[in-house]
């Protein structure tokens, strides 16, 4: 008899330490706001509200494509590039109007994407050099495009950078339809789920006569775009396309978000709604620190700390 | 001497042993015998220091221990082959060798001219000889495990435990292995030896030890008993049923169709298939014989598009199918059930619901997108018609046991309504419970009509489900065993046979 | 008793034709041979390519990125991946150019020690904790910067190198007409290869790297391993920074963003793989060799300005991955 409450011991502390890994960020958010209502002065306001949210924003596009590369088992590099080659072609071609700039934008991104996608899939890559090249390559072609910040004076894109439909920005609206759009792909196609079997077992998959390279491909040139969409977000806000510092370590955060947020690195599972947290959680982290006069040097180390406990809490209990 | 007493392991939700007494003495070849999930991996990673057990001790040479890794088991003289090659493919059979154990010379450098030739006595101490420059890689599966066991032996251990060694073996291979055991005898050396091969363990074993549900049901010299009561003993049934169903729980030939559904026609691949060509019709169970590395699983894979042909035709019903795609051959209605299933078959990480559903899943969708309500009524057929017994369909399929991940993947080919099924090595690894279950179900499957074709090491499986056997040898058809020439002795003399001798017009045709 | 032998017969598993030669060959001197067409055909094309001035510019200047990927290569053979390299090497920097003002001997000690340490915290997180190496590394790359930025009041102080010290000299001296720095990164990667291939150390990377699992159960020791790996990595990007630093006669506090990347991709054209278990020391000193190179005839072309060398760069990365990888296949027995 004392074998079995033993067992159920064990058995509690799992689903415990499960619970943990799944809904900790959540907890997180919770946990920063209600310091920030307690002790940041200003915090509980429209304005601030607003600001975070709209900050949030294109971090959270980019990591919603970076989670679905994540559940393939692989990973995008080049997010932060494709935001800079997104903001040149935005700026090139906004002669045409802002429709058609965006047009070419986010075609930018998908056909970074697609290169991705060719080198991982059909040529079988590695996902972490393959876009680690395209990263490099990437940025260098939005400067050779674009070598200088340009401003951006285009009431389109002004009104998309600061305005609101009742209230909540369009940024914001924007990525919380991406963010729907993508959990629902996730979760009711035969696209998503098919993701998601390639991500768990490669082989099973192929096996099974999963289109896997169609798959992989698709996945890339979704990131692409997601970045690309998000790089316009940014330029809109900004006003300004500046290829330079555009995306700068925007991988990082991204990576960050997804896997902060539940996703494994080891692929076979996305979680949208903990991507969503993870990307509010490290604003929530960097505005709390800054708001409390912390020294940017706290905030890298802060982060840093943050990624480690998520990833330490989400790692699998294989040790008995 | 190694012995286990009183010991007891759980894990969450299962009693792995329960109050296990087990001993392996010097000089003497012990077989542990037990189906999957009867304990018997649980019993060896607490001999060898992997898990902790939860009650009762481990005693080695009278004196009880507590390994709290592997290394310090092997430290002690403990050493185990595993089902799997453990070692390093990317490096040479020498380093592989002497990994941690380098002749070193200057300044604490390795000298490897020694370490070659070292590497060269020991291998050839065992009657193998090899290239140890070359990568491990390059070897063939046997030639590996050889190399694993050259390592094992050459730590100077006193307690060797291989777990299936010979399931990638070819029979020459296993007659070493087999003198390695006797020396190993001789040497003093204890060894545990872990199998399902009934004629291996009644020529190399002296005492048998049987598990079943984590607890020891039998113990004692293997010599007084009879293989029947041995398979009994494992199954928990009485001899007289056994006896009169047979080893299998095949029931003997189908009623088949006259006209082939399936053709496959001069299959070549490079280095593996020369000209292969065969036929099955509905209903008929066709098995294909042959040693390891006769390119049994590569037909298998090659018919059902997995396997890229340099040459060579399929076609289902009359119809062609285009080679060496996947998707085209699950078009055309071929399944084929792989022979590895952990990496090949399933997908551990989601439900046995998603695993089921995976490859029908374009059918079972609507302009891409799920429809829920006809997968779950498909997942609910299979499991209720396979038996598959899980925690719910939402459990994860790695945590299954072997038989019921096996059933998943069955479920998962036949929500396809194919018309061949091809398996491979469909009972390897499954407890016999499970397995009976999978036997009756593909005569089941005959009887409804479908095409199968049957790969199995297992030879006593192979003869009692085919209708007919088809033999390969070194990638090539060399024989085929039709009626009442469906026999072990037949099948033998036809993989034995020389190749001028089997060169018989019309011999591989259908 | 019977020597029932298994005898490999080189015809009979697929014997290794001329295609596998060819194929291990090309992994192994691929980097090497297109690092030599690509000088011949710079000096063909640029006077000012194989002059004395530029090539010991390019080789000074590649030297601390050398280094650098020394220290990358032991952890990629093993299978993983250290992003924290560029932080590392800044932070050796400043802590070099600050401690010089007490003598080379800490100027040298102190990079060395920090940076180890938190290459060893690394190597505890992944080998003990079972974290992955790339989450693991991306957060200490975020860390050691601002550790960096918490010592140099957010980036704006700039400690100095007395230009007169012995340290300034390890950096700006030169030895027979060869900077001093040179001749380190040398004399390092020959350490390196000696350790890499004659140890048993080095033995247990490979092992590690080639299959994990199965180096645990040969009595490898693994997380000792992994833990002296990324020590390793940390160790060489500290000096690295701190060489830098000393050649510079400053320490610069926004260097090294981007390092790691450009330490991965020469260690991975020189011919190691990414996925671990097969590699070589040399290839990361012909990989930086050929980035520095590419870097050159870009600016000598002149007219193109850097962000020409990137797109270059990327592809280039892309193309010998895709060679690797193509070569890669050929080898594999099925």
């Amino acid at each position: 008899m004392t074998d079995l409450t033993l067992t159920r011991g064990t058995v509690d502390r799992e689903r415990l330490l499960r619970l943990l890994q799944e809904y900790g960020v959540y907890a997180g958010v919770v946990v920063l706001l209600l310091f920030n209502f307690a002790f940041t002065s200003n915090f509980v306001s429209t304005e601030n509200f607003r600001t975070q949210a709209v900050q949030v924003a294109p971090v959270l596009v980019v990591a919603l494509g970076m989670a679905l590369a994540i559940g393939t088992e692989g990973v995008d590099l080049a997010v932060g590039s494709v935001m800079a080659l997104s903001t040149s072609l935005l700026s090139l071609y906004l002669g045409y109007g802002p429709w058609m700039a965006t047009l070419m934008a986010v075609a930018g991104g998908i056909a970074i994407g697609l290169a991705n996608g060719t080198l991982i899939a059909f040529l079988g890559v590695q996902p972490i050099v393959a876009t680690l090249a395209l990263m490099v390559a990437g940025r260098g072609l939005a400067l050779v495009l674009l070598p200088q910040l340009e401003d951006v004076r285009d009431p389109g894109m002004a009104s998309l950078g600061s305005g609101d439909v009742l209230g909540v920005p369009y940024l914001v609206l924007i990525a919380a339809a991406l963010a729907l759009l993508v959990a629902f792909v996730v979760r009711r196609t035969t696209f998503g789920r098919q993701l998601l079997a390639i991500g768990d077992s490669r082989p099973a998959a192929r096996l099974a006569g999963l289109p896997v390279r169609r798959v992989l491909i698709v996945v890339y040139a979704c990131s692409g775009a997601l970045a690309a969409v998000a790089g316009v977000l940014a330029t809109a806000r900004l006003t300004a396309s500046d290829p330079t510092s555009l995306g700068n370590l925007m991988e990082l955060s991204a990576i960050t978000a997804v896997v902060v947020g539940g996703t494994p690195l080891s692929g076979g599972r996305v979680r949208i709604g903990g991507t969503v947290a993870g990307a509010v959680l490290i604003q929530l982290l960097t505005t709390t620190l800054i708001k409390h006069d912390l020294a940017p040097s706290w905030t890298q180390m802060a982060q840093a700390v943050v990624i480690v406990a998520a990833v330490y809490a989400a790692r699998e209990r294989g040790k008995r | 001497m190694l012995s286990v007493t009183g010991v007891s392991k759980h894990f969450p939700g299962v009693r792995a042993l329960s109050e296990v007494d087990f001993t392996a003495r010097a000089g003497e070849v012990h077989a542990l015998v037990g189906e999957n999930g009867a304990g018997k991996s649980t019993l060896i990673k607490v001999l060898t220091g992997v898990y902790q057990p939860d009650a009762g001790e481990v005693v080695h040479n009278g004196s009880p221990v507590r390994f709290t890794t592997p290394l310090q088991a092997q430290q002690a003289g403990i050493s185990t082959i595993y089902q799997e090659v453990n070692l390093v493919p990317l490096m040479s059979v020498a380093r592989n060798l002497l990994l941690g154990r380098e002749p070193r010379g200057r300044l604490g450098l390795i000298d490897f001219r020694r370490m070659h030739r070292e590497a060269d006595e020991a291998l050839r101490g065992l009657g193998i000889r090899v290239d140890v420059r070359r990568p491990l890689r390059e070897l063939g599966v046997g030639a590996q495990q050889m190399v694993a066991l050259a390592r094992a032996v050459a730590i100077d251990a006193r307690v060797v435990i291989m777990d299936e060694p010979t399931s990638s073996l070819e029979p020459r291979e296993v007659r070493t292995l087999f003198d390695v055991i006797a020396m190993l005898r001789e040497r003093g050396i204890a060894v545990v030896y872990v199998s399902h091969r009934m004629d291996e363990l009644y020529e190399i074993c002296d005492a048998v030890t049987v598990l079943r549900d984590g607890r020891v049901v039998h113990t004692g010299r293997l010599a007084d008993l009879e293989r029947l009561r041995l398979v009994s003993l494992m199954l928990g049934r009485e001899i007289g049923e056994v006896r009169s169903e047979g080893l299998t729980k095949f029931t003997g030939s189908h009623r088949s169709a006259a006209e082939p559904v399936l053709r496959a026609e001069g299959l070549t691949v490079r280095h593996r298939l020369r000209d292969v060509s065969l036929s099955i019709r509905p209903g008929e169970v066709v098995g294909l014989g042959g040693l390891l590395g006769s390119g049994r699983s590569e037909t298998a894979k090659a018919v059902a598009g997995a396997l890229p042909t340099d040459s060579g035709r399929v076609s289902v019903g009359g119809v062609p199918v285009r080679t060496g795609s996947t998707p085209a051959a699950i078009r055309a209605g071929i399944s084929l059930l792989p022979e590895d299933r952990k990496a090949e078959g399933i997908s551990p990480g989601l439900s046995v619901r998603e695993n089921i559903a995976l490859a029908a899943l374009p059918g079972l969708s609507r302009f891409g997108l799920v429809d829920n309500a006809r997968v779950d009524r498909v997942v609910d057929t299979f499991v209720k018609r396979l038996r598959i017994k899980s925690a719910g369909p939402h459990q994860k399929v790695g945590e299954l046991s072997g038989g019921n991940q096996q059933k998943v993947l069955l479920a998962r080919w036949l929500a396809l309504n194919p018309k061949v099924l091809l398996l491979d090595e469909p009972t390897r690894g499954i407890d016999v419970g499970a397995k009976a279950e999978v036997q009756a179900l593909i005569d089941e499957l005959a009887d409804d009509g479908l095409a199968v074709l049957l790969i199995s090491s297992d030879t006593e499986e192979l003869i009692e489900g085919s209708d007919r056997i088809i033999v390969l040898k070194d990638g090539a058809v060399v024989d085929e065993l039709t009626g009442d020439d469906v026999t072990e002795d037949a099948l033998m003399r036809a993989i034995a046979a020389e190749p001028a001798a089997t060169e018989t017009p019309g011999s591989a045709r259908d | 008793m019977k020597s029932a032998a298994v005898h490999e017969d080189a015809d009979q598993d697929g014997a290794p034709g001329r295609g596998e030669r060819f194929s291990a060959l090309a992994q192994q001197h691929g980097a090497l041979v297109t690092l030599v067409v690509a000088m011949v055909a710079a000096s063909l094309s640029f006077d000012t390519f194989l002059t004395g001035d530029n090539l010991e510019n390019m080789a000074l200047s590649s030297a601390f990125l050398a280094v650098v990927a020394l220290g990358m290569t032991f952890v990629i053979v093993t299978g993983g991946i250290d992003l924290s390299v560029g932080s590392l090497f800044a932070l050796g920097g400043v802590l070099a150019a600050w401690g010089s003002q007490y003598g080379t001997v800490v100027a040298l000690l102190l990079p060395l020690a920090v940076c180890g340490l938190i290459g060893v915290v690394n190597g505890l997180l992944i080998a003990r904790s079972g974290l992955a190496p790339f989450i693991v590394t991306l957060a200490a790359m975020l860390g050691a910067r601002g550790i960096l930025l918490a010592i140099t009041d957010e980036g704006s102080r700039t400690y100095l190198v007395d230009k007169d010290s012995f340290f300034a000299t390890l950096g700006q001296g030169s030895l027979l007409g060869i900077g001093v720095p040179i001749w380190i990164t040398v004399v390092l990667f020959v350490l390196g290869a000696v350790v890499l291939r004659r140890t048993r150390f080095g033995q247990y990377v490979y092992a590690v790297g080639g299959n994990e699992d199965a180096a645990a159960l040969m009595g490898a020791p693994v997380a000792g391993t992994k833990i002296a790996v990324y020590a390793l990595s940390g160790l060489c990007a500290g000096l690295a920074g701190a060489l830098n630093a000393a050649w510079l006669v400053s320490g610069v506090t926004i260097l090294g963003s981007g390092m790691e990347l450009e330490a991965i991709s020469a260690v991975v054209i020189g011919g190691t793989l990414l996925s671990g278990g097969f590699g070589f020391v040399s290839g990361a000193l012909v990989g930086v060799l050929l980035l520095k190179v590419i870097q050159n005839v870009i600016n000598q072309i002149g007219s193109l300005d850097s962000a020409y060398q990137q797109v270059v760069s990327g592809v280039f990365l892309a193309v010998v991955v895709v060679a690797q990888t193509w070569l890669g296949r050929r080898r594999r027995v099925l």
